[in-house]
């Protein structure tokens, strides 16, 4: 294993993580929800979910952090791989596979773990293992 | 109150994202590339982010409201069926094309990038589809 020393960001990412840990924190302990990005979008896109406020409320603070970051500090660098094709067809499998799935990485990965539950583990193992293979078969048997 | 609540979680979520690096398809990639050269930094991500929310979150489990009154919804579901599999397996395909989970498409969408429109589009388009197959398996 090759680790990428120069771009590794240990404290930056441990900081946004710890912040991502207290958004979620906030989300459950006051408003007795999963901040589960997937699951908040699928719902509002089924017809009579409740809690719609609440729930538009939060991607919508999820959607203008850039804009509030963005008074104090330049962006951080955001830098695609992907051309329209590769992206049409991740987002179609990212959509289906997280309603499938009942959740993402926030869903699972974060909020799951954190209560310890079986099928978010399980699932998380399955997201990462299924995108490590995707990458090396991408990156390393495919693109050479 | 709720609402203000969920307003500020969704804010810091995303200020979250954004300084950890999971905004940038190019560095998740990067740590889902294990044979490259590998960034572990969005390991660190998950630490720092169960680290603080496990306390938190094993308060909520025993609690039938949230602070504000609020019935405390958390999942009880806890077999482990094909579909939780077979989705989270689909979802992990796409992230590794693309780099790009929810809460980041939602937190960079409006950073001026082509690319995450085209990608959220279709994450849209993916999970409508979910919903009209699922409606169809309930006739």
């Amino acid at each position: 294993m090759n680790v990428d020393w120069l771009n590794f960001t240990p404290w930056s990412s441990l900081a946004g993580g710890a912040l991502i840990g207290l958004a979620t924190s906030l989300f459950v302990v006051a408003n007795g929800r999963i901040a589960g990005i997937s699951g908040l979008i699928g719902s509002l896109l089924q017809r009579g979910s409740e809690g719609v406020s609440e729930k538009a409320l939060f991607l919508l603070g999820l959607l203008i952090a850039p804009l509030l970051w963005g008074l104090f500090a330049a962006l951080p660098q955001i830098e695609f791989k992907s051309g329209g094709g590769g992206l049409i067809v991740a987002g179609v499998l990212v959509g289906i596979g997280t309603r499938y799935g009942s959740g993402c990485t926030s869903g699972h990965g974060v909020c799951g773990i954190s209560r310890l539950s079986p099928r978010s583990m399980v699932a998380t193992v399955c997201f990462m293992f299924s995108g490590f293979v995707t990458v090396f078969v991408l990156r390393h048997l495919l693109g050479g | 109150m709720t609402k203000l609540t969920a307003f500020i979680a969704g804010l810091l979520f995303g200020l979250g994202l954004l300084l950890a690096g999971m905004a940038n398809p190019s560095k998740v990639l990067a740590f889902l590339d294990l044979t490259g050269a590998w960034d572990p930094s969005l390991g660190l991500v998950m630490v720092g982010a169960i680290g603080v929310a496990i306390g938190p979150l094993t308060w909520a489990r025993r609690q039938s409201s949230s602070l504000l009154g609020r019935p405390m919804q958390l999942p009880i579901k806890r077999e482990l069926d094909p579909r939780l599999i077979g989705g989270s397996l689909l979802f992990g395909i796409g992230w590794g094309i693309a780099g790009i989970c929810p809460g980041p498409a939602v937190a960079i969408l409006l950073t001026g990038h082509w690319q995450v429109i085209v990608f959220m589009l279709a994450m849209l388009a993916g999970m409508l589809l979910f919903t009209a197959l699922e409606r169809r398996r309930s006739h």
